[in-house]
């Protein structure tokens, strides 16, 4: 970093209103079991994991409900033991209302756990075996990414990642899971993530806390004290500083390169909450089926973290936490990139780290003005984009041009969005115009598919019609050979009857 | 399950800042109220009258347009957009020009300025400085009729009625008494008559100036405390960065102090240029204006310095004796420009956007 | 008089020379512009353009006497693309785009005639002789030849259904910007 830059230093990011307590200082509560748990099949990035088991089956907990498939996916497992009703289609937690497959359980109440496996020394355990486990027990990526684990555990092994960066920025406002299973579950934490780093081969270990959860960061602190190559470090709390990126390059400087992954620079990013997961996975044996999610916002009576088994509807948590009003805006995971949810009866998933229920006034947005060009948002963005830009050419159509201004390294966090003060969607934009990139890609690509298609079809014809040509050729050469025998016969048939009547004339 | 769907889902985020444009717009005006204030208590009221017909007729060239766009007329004139504008324009004018001055120049002002092309947001120039060189380069002696300060309350100053027929043309000869040259314009007018600027400030009619602001010249621009503590207060709830007005102010005075030092006799010193004319007032809140300077941060300096430079290079070898409007105008033009090269870097991209290299000692 | 005659010969010449050398050295291979966007087009020749096939339908295209929107299969993509590469702006909210459409056979009608799969350009109904037929959505391209075909009007064209992959956020609707 040069002097210029030195005193230029981007600002980037905003800082609203955290929110975070009372919710965060409320002791951990867990949800009693819902009757049915509705388990979708996809909550991962990847391929959707293929059910294994049928209709009417009796399950236990921990069971396999549905198996990975293809490279980059993750298995799905029973949150609780009892029987499955159905596979079918449930409203997906997606701001769309779309429907999504979804295996449907109706607990015993019984909480029978399969039988578990648990790994007494994950140390003694090859790098592969670690992410076979990991895999196995269906852990993705739990800060929202829901990447799944294992496959970051090979990505990182074959890159030769020294150093893993353990997420404990929550900087979401309203949210607190994390800082949950930080104070809570620190232990598990720190072993987790010294089980990742073995699954990655990385030297060291620094675990990035924002400095509004002192709680967190001292339990943490005790929690790694043994162990010298663990570090954790408090970082300024600014949104959005949990997003990789940031602080990757706040804890060690390095700056991840445009279509690269972290891991080509030598580092690789886990949440805390994912680290707590790999530690249950391989200690206890459990497969990922519950985790600690925040209900929080204005329309809810008692906020607080809940432990909750994945599947358990959204409205289950409300109830549980008791409305004080009806929600004027429901959302899963944090204001800043949460999704809007259609309606309470929506399943939690894995990635799920919040539920928040707005009241009136704090789903009141102001309508919409013209831009003036203030600039907040360039200012804002953590990516160094000129948002206001971007968002213009959107407006015209102009889908190139956005991209030109480097639509494809936005991060969506929403930092220009947030600080616009005309309230323009400019988030809403970006995702509109990606959206619209995609499906004109596979538009093409499926024109291209039809011209393949096309092809082989006018080939097909042309060989079936060579073939019937040659077919019609050969039978109309074997009825020419059948006709000129016959001829030839009949020609010496009528030239021996011919001897043999000039020989019965000549005597 | 019922799929009760909302028709138009909405994005994240699902929170916003609680800043407003007609939130920022108020502060401007508020940071703007002390200058204004004291310029109507320094010109009395011939200067209070030709500040709401300003910027009434703002507001009425504004809802014109909206009307005749057939669009709502009042959330946007209470964005507080043209209410700024006709005020600016205001201060940058003659106290005591005629009332059609500051008519013509407030409805200039938001409808060809502004209105034409496209509103709020949309204006290539700045709408106030916009109207100011129209009414300089056509009404020119209306535009150059300084008066010397009458204060409130003093013998000589006008009541509110004496005030209104002043500002009407009612009182025909009223000016002359007490009409009184800027320092910049004593400054221009006695270098083009031979007399060096060491003689022309030491005879005692020259115009005297000092922090206090008790000097002739436009409305608001002579308080000079008063504009910069404006200019702080804008700065300290970070409505406006400092970048403009640093580039600003250092282009104005370094080339001025550099030259005064050679030749004290042709060139005014660096303090009478920030203190003279609109400096402050253009360094803060005109040059500052969102919607016609630049949007990342070396733009922004780049910006001010241009206005800085261009703004002395007018003052001390162009034709009028100020050039802040001028110098405004030309770098707003410039601003596409400025905004199309100077980028900021896209995180993990050269400042050309071609992705960075990973580095080769990594990960081995 | 003569010089006169003899230099305008001398003139004609020359410049005929060059004109006829200039023909020679930048000699263009009939219109690309046809086979380009021949190439972006789907190429099934299904018609529903009202061209005969592909190439009609992109000589008409070029010629101007088709908009690029005239390709149904191709929808919005393709009008966007034949716009980019004929440099000309389009409203493309006009595209009658009422999403993808492909067709489905009703099971219980269908009587395994097999006449439907001969007149697909992209064999994408899959079926024998007395057999159900089906279609294969990756591959059909909704062109409709087969609906016409089909003698008990077992196949229809249904709208391909949104999934939560092809799901595309709308544009933000903005009432005074």
């Amino acid at each position: 970093m040069g002097l210029l830059e030195r005193f230029f230093k981007p600002s980037w990011g905003v800082h609203p209103d955290d929110h975070k307590r009372p919710a965060a200082d409320v002791p951990l509560r867990t949800l009693p079991l819902p009757e049915r748990l509705y388990v979708p099949l996809q909550q991962h990035v990847g391929g959707p994991a293929r059910p294994v088991v049928l209709a009417g089956q009796k399950v236990l907990k921990g069971q396999l409900l549905a198996e990975a498939q293809g490279n980059i996916s993750a298995p799905v497992h029973a949150p609780t033991s009892g029987r499955v009703l159905a596979i079918g289609e449930v409203t997906a937690p997606h701001p769309s209302g779309l429907a999504q497959l979804a295996i449907t359980l109706a607990s015993d109440g019984d909480e029978r756990w399969l039988e578990r496996e648990p790994v007494a020394d994950p140390f003694a355990l090859a790098p592969e075996e670690i992410a076979r486990l990991t895999a196995a027990a269906g852990v993705v990526g739990l800060g929202g990414a829901t990447f799944p684990a294992a496959v970051k555990f090979n990505l990182g092994r074959r890159l030769k990642v020294s150093t893993l960066i353990v997420n404990g920025g929550e900087c979401e406002p309203y949210l607190s899971s994390d800082d949950a299973v930080m104070r809570v579950r620190a232990a598990e934490v720190v072993d987790g993530l010294r089980i990742v780093m073995h699954a990655i081969g990385a030297a060291n270990a620094l675990v990035g806390i924002e400095d509004n959860k002192p709680e967190a960061i001292a339990a943490m602190r005790a929690a790694a004290a043994p162990f010298g190559d663990v570090a954790i470090r408090p970082v300024p709390a600014r949104y959005p500083m949990g997003s990789d990126k940031q602080l990757i390059q706040v804890l060690t400087g390095k700056e991840v390169p445009a279509d690269a992954r972290a891991a080509e620079v030598g580092v690789l990013v886990h949440n805390v909450s994912t680290c707590a997961a790999v530690h249950r996975a391989l200690r206890r044996g459990e497969a990922l089926v519950e985790r600690i999610v925040t209900v929080n916002g204005g329309a809810v009576r008692a906020p607080g973290n809940l432990l909750a088994p994945i599947g358990a509807r959204v409205a289950d948590l409300l109830a549980f936490a008791g409305l004080a009003a009806e929600p004027a805006r429901l959302i899963l995971g944090g204001p800043m990139m949460g999704t809007l949810l259609p309606h309470a009866n929506v399943p939690l998933v894995k990635g799920a780290s919040g539920v928040l229920a707005f009241d009136a006034r704090e789903a009141a947005r102001p309508a919409a003005g013209p831009c003036i060009r203030c600039g907040s948002c360039t200012v804002a963005c953590p990516m160094g984009l000129l948002p206001l830009e971007m968002a213009s050419r959107i407006r015209a159509g102009d889908l190139a041009g956005a991209t030109g201004f480097g639509l494809s390294d936005c991060i969506s966090c929403g930092c220009c969005a947030w600080v616009c003060p005309s309230h323009i969607p400019l988030v809403q934009y970006f995702s509109h115009a990606r959206g619209e990139l995609a499906a004109g890609e596979r538009a093409r690509l499926r024109n291209e598919a039809t011209r393949r298609l096309v092809e082989q079809r006018g080939e097909r014809l042309a060989r079936d019609a060579r073939e019937k040509a040659a077919a019609a050729a050969k039978r109309k050469a074997e009825r020419d050979a059948a006709k000129a025998k016959a001829a030839a016969a009949t020609e010496s048939a009528a030239a021996s009857s011919a001897a043999v009547s000039a020989k019965a004339v000549s005597p | 399950m019922s799929a009760t769907v909302l028709s138009a889902p909405v994005a994240a985020p699902h929170a916003a800042t609680s800043a407003s444009v007609s939130r920022v717009m108020l502060w401007v005006m508020a940071a703007l109220a002390p200058a204004t204030l004291f310029g109507f208590w320094l010109y009395g009221w011939p200067a209070v009258h030709l500040w709401w017909i300003t910027i009434a007729f703002a507001l009425l060239g504004e809802s014109l347009c909206l009307r005749l766009m057939r669009r709502a007329a009042l959330p946007v004139l209470f964005d507080g957009s043209a209410l700024l504008t006709g005020w600016l324009l205001a201060l940058s004018l003659p106290p005591w020009a005629p009332w059609w001055i500051g008519a013509t120049g407030g409805f200039f002002a938001t409808v060809i300025a502004k209105q034409v092309f496209g509103g709020l947001g949309q204006n290539l120039f700045n709408p106030a400085m916009v109207a100011r060189v129209a009414l300089l380069i056509s009404f020119p002696v209306q535009m150059t009729l300084w008066v010397a300060p009458v204060p409130l309350g003093s013998a000589a100053a006008p009541g509110f009625v004496d005030g209104l027929r002043i500002t009407l043309g009612a009182l025909p000869g009223a000016l002359d008494a007490v009409a009184s040259a800027s320092v910049l314009g004593h400054a221009k007018t006695e270098l083009s008559r031979g007399v060096d600027l060491l003689h022309s400030f030491a005879v005692s009619s020259a115009p005297t100036f000092g922090l206090d602001g008790m000097r002739a010249g436009s409305m608001g621009e002579t308080a000079s405390l008063l504009l910069a503590g404006g200019g702080a207060l804008l700065l300290a709830l970070r409505i406006i960065s400092w970048h403009i007005p640093l580039a600003m102010l250092a282009a104005i005075a370094l080339p001025a102090a550099i030259l005064h030092a050679a030749d004290p006799a042709r060139y005014l010193d660096a303090g009478s240029h920030l203190l003279a004319g609109g400096t402050l007032l253009g360094a803060f809140f005109i040059a500052t204006d969102y919607v016609t300077s630049p949007n990342t941060r070396a733009g922004q300096l780049l910006f001010g310095a241009g206005v800085g430079g261009l703004t002395f290079l007018i003052r001390t070898w162009g034709g009028y004796p100020e050039g802040i409007a001028f110098a405004v105008l030309l770098m707003n033009a410039l601003v596409p420009v400025i905004d199309r090269y100077l980028r900021p870097r896209i995180h993990g991209r050269d400042r050309r956007g071609r992705a960075l290299d990973i580095p080769d000692g990594e990960g081995s | 008089m003569l010089i006169a005659i003899l230099s305008l010969t001398l003139l004609g010449a020359v410049l005929g020379l060059g004109l006829g050398l200039a023909a020679r050295r930048f000699h263009v291979e009939g219109d690309p512009l046809v086979a380009q966007i021949e190439a972006l087009m789907p190429g099934s020749n299904c018609g529903q353009c009202g061209f005969p096939g592909c190439p009609g339908a992109a000589s008409a295209i070029a010629a101007g006497s088709a908009p690029v929107t005239a390709c149904p299969p191709g929808g919005r993509a393709l009008a966007k693309a034949l716009a980019e590469k004929l440099g000309i702006a389009i409203d493309l909210g006009q595209v009658a785009d009422a999403g993808p459409r492909i067709a489905a056979v009703a099971e219980e009608i269908c009587i395994g005639c097999c006449r439907c799969i001969k007149v697909c350009p992209t064999d994408a109904i899959v079926g024998a002789a007395k057999q159900i037929h089906n279609v294969m959505r990756e591959a059909c391209t909704g062109c409709g030849n087969c609906v016409e075909r089909c003698p008990t009007e077992a196949v229809t064209l249904q709208p391909v259904p949104v999934t939560l992959q092809h799901w595309v956020w709308p544009r933000p609707q903005l009432a005074g910007a």
